[in-house]
């Protein structure tokens, strides 16, 4: 499937699945005190000066195994479109590390948790890497 | 138990965003594409999220301390500085791209899809550079 064909809407099985994933962001938050940005997780699952990475190594590990989970229960494989511009991954690949990190969070920090916090400084991000976002979808599929 | 319950965590994590259909990168970049192939399925995925979390939250902030560490931890910061802007702008830009960002493209690794292969060492590469250069600052400062 080429990347820019039409994706059913489905607002009923989005809504459930942003469900799950505040439920997920609620543990996080009952179970160890801390807000469910994965970008913050990723950073903080190497054992380098902080004592609580076990368990952000272990909710990385919980993120790989969920297709596997939904193969075993569902028999059939998650589908997915991913671009084929490797040098294109590279770059995106760079920017969303690089970006994150700098801006203290990304869409599940910022955009689930600090929206749920009502973080002004959340609000800026979210507001911001929607519209870089958007801008860069805009140039690359219809002015370039 | 932390063990167990961090990949529980991110277990419910993954799931949610493969029934979201935020793990595909096609789904996302149409949801970005407004004046072309426009799929508004994410607005609900972040609705759905972000009110339950909202939700969840004020219970969980009626007890003392989370169950298995000390305290809860909640960024305190309200100002809005350049770091803010320019990190969420990179990001945003980098997300456009490929249309993963950093939970997505966790899920998506054992699907093994080239484009996946390539991006995610790559966001790992991107952090380790912006953590050293955070730090760096932070020593000479």
């Amino acid at each position: 499937m080429p990347l820019d064909t039409v994706t059913p809407f489905t607002p009923l099985a989005s809504t459930l699945g942003g469900f799950l994933i505040g439920l997920s962001a609620v543990l996080v938050m009952a179970v160890f005190g801390r807000i469910a940005g994965i970008s913050g997780i990723t950073t903080g699952a190497l054992p380098l000066r902080r004592d609580d990475w076990d368990w952000r190594l272990a909710f990385v590990a919980g993120l790989i195994a969920a297709p596997l989970l939904v193969l075993a229960a569902t028999g059939t494989p998650v589908r997915q479109t991913v671009p084929t511009d490797l040098l294109a991954m590279a770059i995106a690949g760079l920017l969303v590390g690089f970006g994150t990190v700098m801006g203290s969070g990304c869409t599940s920090g910022h955009g689930v948790c600090g929206l749920a916090r009502l973080s002004p400084r959340s609000l800026v991000a979210v507001l911001t890497f929607m519209a870089t976002a958007f801008v860069t979808v805009l140039v690359l599929r219809h002015i370039v | 138990m932390r063990i167990v319950l961090g990949f529980l965590s991110g277990l419910l994590f993954g799931v949610g965003l493969i029934l979201a259909g935020m793990s595909d990168p096609a789904k996302v970049l149409n949801f970005l594409d407004v004046f072309g192939t426009f799929d508004p399925s994410l607005a609900f995925v972040m609705g759905g999220a972000a009110i339950t979390t909202f939700l969840g939250y004020r219970l969980v902030w009626r007890r003392e301390r989370p169950l298995l560490l000390a305290d809860f931890q909640i960024p305190g910061r309200r100002d809005i500085d350049g770091d803010l802007v320019l990190g969420a702008a990179t990001f945003g830009i980098g997300w456009g791209i490929g249309g993963f960002c950093p939970g997505p493209a966790w899920t998506a690794l054992p699907l093994a899809a080239p484009g996946t292969l390539v991006f995610l060492p790559a966001m790992l590469i991107g952090m380790a550079l912006a953590t050293i250069l955070k730090e760096r600052r932070t020593a000479v400062a």
